[in-house]
């Protein structure tokens, strides 16, 4: 098992550097200029001035270079440095920087990434803790009314989109109830009991939002695994063995469903630090997601392209995590 | 084996049906039999002739739905387990019934060792510890001929070939010194050499260990070795019963001679052909009115399609349920 992670980081090392240098020429190719969001006063000489200064007039390969070094050198050195007060980092070794804030990309992200954890991540437990139950009883009360209506829950929260039960949400419980806030507020300190309770308040429909969606999506799978397993002939045998229908349900059946369920709940973990772009949107969580979709907009080729790259990381580690939870959660598979 | 002994095992008119989409499906119809203490009773028959749900109608194993035990009484020691609370039945099953099943590659659970497998039914049923348990599983696998039974307590059913885990499906079943053992089909699926070890096993733990086995076949050969007495089943229903040399001497029911010729014989003239019993078996879409054999029987005449016959005594312990008397070649009179 040792090895074959070891072997799968080696192998995961080629395949990143393809995917930043795909990423890089799907983001600089594209016909975005990031002096278009400037006031139009500006004459063009300045623009070009402007253009010349981010290095854009310097060839796509040597762009793509640099930047790689910047990831892969600059941005380690000054994250030690300002973890532990040191200075490996040179004064020429300049950081990533958004073209649009001048500030680093690092900094917007740490700036950025504990609202879409609590938001996003507090979403993605719930969903999960709600779909395993749900699952479980679809499938051991299969055709039952809870199956049925959880089967129509599910459908109903995979289909419709989140900027739909998002407003939805914010209609009935900011606009008629006014129990909710409509806009999530980042500057808000959790201090004290009332605080505690503000942030609750202002977390709950953004996370039920998202974990509609995720626990619909899990509950089925789960409930596809568990229906596999149940009429599989080793659980004749568990009952024949006089075991209590608990056992047989909660713990040989179970133990094997969630095999592809786990794997399929690791996969879904990148998803969490890559924000939930639309979500974000309607509550005005200023996270991850959000982040993006407005460096997207205002043409921050270097804020994309790194965003992107750590996504795409996060994915190809996740990947690994998850076969290697196969390996642990299957005696049968080896990997050597 | 002791005649006049109150039998452990008594069952009478069991009923078995299956719900579909199609109608229902009689899988079961009536069926009577008795298993004396310490006896090995072979239970024959073709493929859907009930033998299999017969026997997991008796301890409940049946999903329900779509199977529903209609009627019947399985007497088990003094109480019925067809009125019998789950919770109490359960409490029988595994301690003092035990089951093996057909296809030891898929009855155990793949994400266990089989030491917590055999360990499961010691520690519910007879309440040991941990540790009683281990050694008693060990025992166990000892038992049933798995060669360093301590270290492979640990290994997952992947680890061991067919036979070997049927084996340890048969330890399993033994677990809690079961007064009968259900083997349904447990040499079905196990090449020959390892159907000769798992025979010779069962043999030897049955003087062992004395208790009654239910062994369902569809093999003759096999039961010719190693049964008591013989049921044979058709239809969903026991058309013949018979202590085992009778049953292979003088067989009375039309069906149990056509199963004998089918055997395939290795000293003698080989025949052309293999032997097959023409026709289908009869799809039990109804409870039956009449004989269900009839259709593929060389001796069928009017009667067979007007009642369904039943059992008569043909013999001592022997029991056939046709209208044609074979001895005589002519009808019998009832």
């Amino acid at each position: 098992m040792f090895t074959y992670t070891i072997r799968r980081l080696l192998i995961a090392i080629p395949t990143l550097l393809v995917i930043s240098l795909i990423i890089f020429l799907v983001v600089t190719l594209a016909p975005s200029d990031p002096t278009a969001n400037l006031p139009l006063s500006i004459p063009s000489e300045v623009r070009a001035q402007m253009r010349e200064a981010l290095g854009l007039n310097e060839p796509i390969l040597v762009r793509y270079l640099l930047w790689l070094r910047q990831f892969f050198l600059y941005e380690p050195l000054h994250m030690l440095d300002q973890a532990f007060g040191l200075s490996l980092a040179g004064e020429d070794m300049q950081r990533i920087l958004s073209w649009q804030t001048r500030s680093p990309v690092a900094d917007l992200i740490v700036q950025r990434l504990p609202q879409t954890l609590w938001v996003v991540g507090t979403s993605y437990v719930v969903g999960v803790l709600i779909a395993l139950p749900i699952g479980i009883v679809s499938a051991y009360r299969q055709y039952s009314w809870f199956d049925q209506i959880g089967t129509f829950v599910s459908m109903v929260g995979f289909s419709v989109p989140t900027f739909f039960t998002g407003v939805l949400l914010i209609v009935i419980f900011s606009v008629h109830l006014g129990w909710f806030p409509s806009i999530y507020d980042t500057t808000l300190r959790v201090t004290d009991l009332s605080t505690f309770w503000l942030q609750i308040k202002q977390m709950i429909m953004p996370v039920a939002v998202l974990a509609l969606y995720n626990a619909a999506q899990i509950s089925r799978f789960m409930r596809a695994s568990m229906l596999d397993n149940l009429n599989q002939d080793y659980v004749r045998t568990a009952r024949a063995k006089g075991m209590t229908e608990r056992v047989v349900v909660l713990l040989h059946v179970l133990r094997n469903s969630m095999i592809p369920v786990v794997t399929v709940i690791a996969l879904g973990v990148p998803t969490v630090f890559g924000g939930a772009i639309i979500t974000e949107q309607v509550f005005k969580v200023n996270g991850i997601g959000q982040l993006l979709i407005i460096a997207i907009q205002g043409g921050d080729v270097p804020t994309v392209q790194t965003l992107t790259f750590i996504f795409a990381v996060l994915i190809v580690l996740f990947n690994l995590i998850a076969d290697v939870l196969y390996g642990l959660l299957d005696p049968r598979i080896r990997y050597d | 084996m002791p005649d006049g002994a109150s039998p452990i095992l008594e069952v009478q008119g069991l009923q078995t049906v299956f719900r579909t989409r199609g109608g229902d499906i009689h899988a079961v119809n009536s069926v009577d039999f008795h298993l004396q203490p310490g006896e090995l009773l072979g239970v024959v028959g073709e493929s859907g002739s009930g033998k299999s749900v017969t026997m997991m109608s008796l301890i409940g194993l049946l999903p329900s739905p779509p199977a529903e035990v209609r009627a019947g009484t399985v007497r088990f020691g003094g109480d019925d387990l067809l009125r019998m609370p789950a919770r109490q039945l359960r409490d029988i099953r595994g301690a003092r019934i035990g089951f093996v099943f057909q296809d030891p590659m898929t009855s155990l659970n793949p994400v266990f060792p089989v030491g917590f497998q055999i360990m499961e039914p010691l520690r519910k049923h007879m309440g040991l510890d941990r540790a009683a348990a281990r050694r008693r599983a060990q025992e166990l696998l000892e038992l049933v001929g798995i060669p360093d039974a301590a270290r492979r307590l640990g290994d997952f059913p992947h680890q061991f070939s067919g036979g070997m885990r049927q084996r340890v499906m048969i330890a399993m079943a033994l677990a809690c010194d079961p007064e009968v053992l259900i083997a349904d089909e447990p040499t079905t699926a196990l090449d020959v050499t390892i159907q000769a070890q798992i025979l010779v096993l069962m043999k030897d733990l049955r003087e062992r260990l004395g208790m009654a086995v239910i062994w369902i076949t569809h093999d003759l050969g096999v039961i010719a070795g190693i049964a008591d007495r013989v049921m044979v089943m058709y239809g969903g229903q026991v058309v013949e019963q018979a202590p085992v040399k009778a049953l292979f001497a003088r067989p009375q029911h039309p069906y149990t001679r056509a199963l004998l010729q089918t055997v395939p014989h290795v000293t003698g003239a080989r025949a052309d052909r293999l032997k097959v019993i023409e026709g289908q078996p009869p799809v039990l879409s109804g409870p039956p009115r009449a004989c269900p054999f009839r259709a593929r029987c060389p001796h069928a005449f009017e009667t067979c399609a007007r009642a369904n016959p039943a059992r008569v005594a043909v013999g001592p312990d022997h029991d056939a349920a046709c209208f044609w008397d074979v001895d005589r070649g002519a009808p019998r009179h009832v």
